[in-house]
């Protein structure tokens, strides 16, 4: 379809604005712009249809089964749409005085007390904006206990290979060295590699659980005793926090602090790649070190960005966290568990499963044996897929099982839709048995045949430019 | 109330299939010493129809403000109705990160389409898909201008202090030195910034217009930074570039900004939008996602997630930054926005926030005791003395009006294109009769 300066035609405009009651006031020559930049140039319908056609081009929730593993795309409900656009939220500005904001404190207020009891923690920052963000704000909790206590030698963050990417790059910009160990063939930690890696320079350990591949690890509390026997704090990343709640909470495990993603977890939709909102809680004795805003607070803590965070993205997780409430909590995790392992077993018999037992609220599938019978790869099954309506599940992830193919159904998927999907995969591990050649060059009804990726980091191309007249 | 879809029934059929009496037998790895083993305690559910009468009450419990004329990092600027139906689509917002660009095409062109619109009121080659906010966007612009040599940032003491802060953070993240230069007359003090510049100097941050609202003089200090060899970030409010000279022709290497104005409500802090965008030469070092033009399996033209050697999943530890998530409906937001403006709309924007700014200091000024802080010429916001500001303040929020944000060195006052001419002459007689008094 055309860009939108493609359908730009000069001259065209939309009346938003009342002509000016003011009068107008002229820039110095020094600091006025001479171009116009080349925006588009058209009337209300044209912009309307524009993003009605890119809408038609997108598949989100609304759409169908979308089981991208560790990204728990879950429901999202509308009513924390509408409440999230309230006036009385949407137009709070936030250097308003106190009084006119009671309500939104309220808000964070109520996040946190839902937030500490899921996750076990004593306080709680709103401000990361992000899970990536929240990791970011977890770690600098943990550089400035060590730093407070003068404790200088504890340079090293311990992270097991089958972390999220985020995982390392955080503990970099923290200032930390790495040192990634070796997961245990389940994907779990391996006691040894963890023991060898402690030490008098270990700052602290980032570990999600359940991990990466699923599994909830049984000896979490002997590795949390581990790090702090070493003088470490232990940072959860809770990417995975959805099999969980209401059932174990990450400071009941031994961890020290956490974050939570409000768009995964808390049902906050992911707009295609954000808003989002990484909550960071943390026990009493770090509370101190938790972050806040200069111009709202005051200054002497850190800042991670402006304000209180994404509040809108708050109000929703809010909104959601009472409608749940005591009893609905815990069910979400319960069947998104339910339905993991519902799914994992109506698709055993087909592609293999990378661990055959009891998962969390996804499973891994390894197609390293199945490629080397078909010459079918992870990817040809994923782009196979968009045939048939279903968002791939994620691909090549974690990078200790080869041919991956991660599934999180997550508790919003009925039993008929997670049937019709283990269907799907079943129809397609025979075909790639039977007739591989098509599924080399899925999808084939979809917006696009398979982009040049190579092509394109090779000759990037990065903007729309206006044509030479 | 959970959004679970499947029945008691199904449940059971469920447990059965997987071989487990119940979920208890789900979570047969967890310590039995770590499970919750209670309830949480916290209250029952609630239906829709309860939680929107409890959300509202929530919000019923702020006060609005009609009028607002104060600003300091958040614009009530006017939203167009199209502005606000059009992210509100249900796949824009329900979509994760377009990883399958198959069925992502729509985020994918909208982001492209972005990164131009940004290119365009910039002026720079390289746009990225968006970070958190400005305050982060500038910490990351920070970052990217470190290499092994120049290691320590500086940044004016006229930025704004929540993003002084955050740089600040992010410096201490790294272990790397941050020096604040300081303001001479609410502007940096360019005699002292060119004492501070050196071989060790990454990078040197200053918005325009700054937090006191005043212009800076851009072009030299460009001149300055890049005579001791080290880059220039500029922030820049993106409704001012509808009539500002655009951080490029000011010499700037990475513009960064807070797209709030473009299109978001003031919302309480959030979701704001940070732009960055660089010269061909810094492409590589952009942090986040940039979205490319290239071609399917048919030579269609289709777009795709870019450059992604320079990211965490790939990189780990030695990626650019961590950031994945960052605020693309936001973006898309702010790109609606932009298109609905144009080029015309957004000038018109930018030249009505000006006026009536100057309008509202000229009025205000004519009072007794209230005068210009600072001397330079000055955008949207410009800082008074204001005498009894308490009272002053508080009587202007009890006629429906938020003043100015009070400052150490008086009140900094805002007007966008939003407010008439009706409404800051009803908040002129206001401060005026308090004063008089």
């Amino acid at each position: 379809m055309k860009l939108i300066f493609e359908k730009s035609v000069a001259g065209r405009h939309s009346d938003i604005l009342p002509k000016c009651d003011v009068e107008p006031v002229e820039l110095s020559a020094r600091f006025a712009r001479t171009d116009a930049p080349a925006l588009p140039e058209m009337a209300e319908v044209d912009v309307a249809r524009h993003y009605t056609e890119l809408n038609d081009r997108v598949h989100g929730v609304n759409c169908g089964f979308y089981p991208l593993g560790s990204c728990t795309m879950k429901y999202n409900p509308r009513i924390d749409e509408d409440m999230a656009a309230l006036p009385g939220f949407a137009g709070v500005h936030p250097l308003a005085p106190d009084y006119a904001t009671e309500g939104c404190r309220e808000v964070l207020e109520t996040a946190k007390k839902y937030l500490c009891e899921v996750s076990g923690m004593d306080d709680m920052t709103f401000q990361p904006a992000a899970g990536a963000h929240g990791e970011f704000t977890g770690v600098l909790l943990i550089k400035q206990y060590h730093d407070a206590r003068g404790d200088k030698k504890r340079t090293k963050i311990i992270v097991p290979d089958s972390a999220h990417g985020t995982n390392p790059a955080t503990a970099a910009m923290c200032g930390f060295e790495v040192v990634n160990i070796d997961s245990a063939p389940d994907g779990c930690v391996d006691l040894e590699a963890l023991k060898n890696a402690l030490g008098e320079d270990t700052a602290g350990l980032m570990l999600t659980n359940p991990n990466t591949v699923g599994i909830f690890d049984p000896n979490i509390l002997e590795i949390t005793r581990l790090v702090h026997e070493a003088g470490g704090l232990c940072y959860y990343d809770g990417a995975n926090l959805n099999a969980i709640m209401g059932v174990v909470r990450p400071g009941d495990m031994g961890f020290d602090c956490v974050h939570m993603n409000l768009h995964k977890t808390f049902a906050t939709p992911h707009g295609g790649g954000g808003p989002g909102a990484g909550a960071v809680g943390c026990k009493d004795f770090l509370k101190e070190f938790l972050p806040r805003s200069v111009v709202m607070d005051g200054e002497g803590r850190i800042q991670v960005r402006s304000f209180a965070g994404n509040f809108l993205v708050t109000v929703r997780a809010v909104t959601y966290l009472l409608t749940l409430g005591r009893e609905g909590i815990p069910e979400a995790s319960q069947n998104a568990v339910l339905n993991a392992n519902y799914l994992m077993r109506a698709i055993q018999g087909s592609f293999d499963l990378a661990f055959d037992r009891t998962c969390m609220h996804e499973f891994v599938l390894d197609l390293s044996e199945y490629k080397k019978e078909t010459g079918v790869s992870a990817l040809d099954v994923a782009k196979s897929l968009i045939d048939y309506g279903m968002h791939p599940p994620t691909m090549y992830f974690p990078l200790i099982v080869h041919e991956a193919l991660m599934l999180e159904p997550t508790e919003t998927e009925s039993k008929e839709t997670l049937d019709e999907a283990a269907a799907i995969f079943r129809k397609l591990y025979e075909l790639g048995k039977t007739d591989p050649e098509p599924m080399h060059a899925a999808p084939h009804h979809a917006q696009i045949g398979r982009p040049d990726e190579v092509g394109a980091a090779r000759h990037p191309v990065l903007r729309w430019q206006k044509p030479e007249e | 109330m959970s959004y679970v879809p499947s029945t008691g029934d199904q449940r059971k059929e469920m447990l059965a299939a997987v071989g487990a009496a119940d979920y208890a037998d789900l979570y047969k790895d967890v310590p039995a010493e770590a499970l919750l083993n209670r309830p949480l305690d916290l209250p029952e559910g609630m239906s829709e129809l309860e939680v929107g009468k409890a959300m509202s009450a929530m919000a019923a419990k702020n006060v609005l403000f009609p009028t607002v004329l104060r600003g300091a990092g958040a614009y009530d600027h006017y939203i167009p109705a199209v502005v606000k139906s059009i992210p509100n689509k249900e796949e824009f917002l329900t979509a994760y990160t377009p990883y399958q660009a198959e069925m992502s095409q729509g985020v994918l062109q909208s982001i492209f389409e972005y990164q131009t619109m940004i290119c365009e009121i910039t002026g720079m080659d390289v746009s990225n898909a968006s970070v958190y906010d400005g305050a982060s966007a500038a910490a990351e612009a920070a970052a990217m201008c470190r290499d092994r040599k120049r290691r320590v940032t500086l940044i004016s003491a006229s930025s704004h202090p929540d993003t002084i802060n955050t740089v600040r953070t992010y410096c201490y993240g790294t272990g790397d030195e941050l020096r604040v230069v300081p303001v001479k007359d609410g502007r940096t003090d360019l005699e002292a910034l060119k004492e501070m510049l050196g071989a060790d100097i990454a990078s040197f941050y200053v918005q325009q217009p700054n937090f006191y609202g005043q212009l800076e003089e851009v072009e030299e200090i460009a001149g300055l930074v890049h005579e001791a060899g080290a880059m220039f970030v500029m922030g820049a409010n993106p409704i001012s570039l509808g009539i500002l000279k655009s951080p490029r022709e000011c010499g700037a290497d990475v513009a960064v900004g807070e797209g709030q104005p473009l299109g978001m409500p003031i919302g309480y802090g959030g979701p704001y939008l940070g732009f960055m965008a660089t010269t061909a030469k810094n492409m590589r070092k952009l942090p986040g996602r940039i979205v490319g033009e290239t071609v399917d399996d048919k030579g269609e033209r289709c777009y795709v997630l870019s450059l992604q050697a320079r990211e965490q999943h790939i990189r780990r530890e030695k990626a650019s930054s961590n950031i994945c998530s960052n605020e693309a409906l936001c973006a898309l937001t702010a790109g609606v926005y932009l298109a609905t403006m144009g080029p015309e709309g957004l000038k018109e924007a930018a030249s009505q926030c000006m006026a009536k700014a100057h309008y509202l200091a000229k009025e205000l000024t004519k009072i007794e005791g209230v005068d210009l802080v600072f001397t330079g010429e000055y955008f949207h916001e410009f800082v008074t003395t204001l005498p009894k500001q308490d009272e002053v303040l508080k009587a202007l929020e009890d006629a429906g009006i938020l003043g100015g944000f009070p400052v150490k060195e008086g009140v900094l006052w805002c007007a966008t294109e939003k407010v008439s001419k009706c409404e800051l002459d009803r908040a002129v007689s206001v401060v005026k009769e308090v004063l008089a008094k």
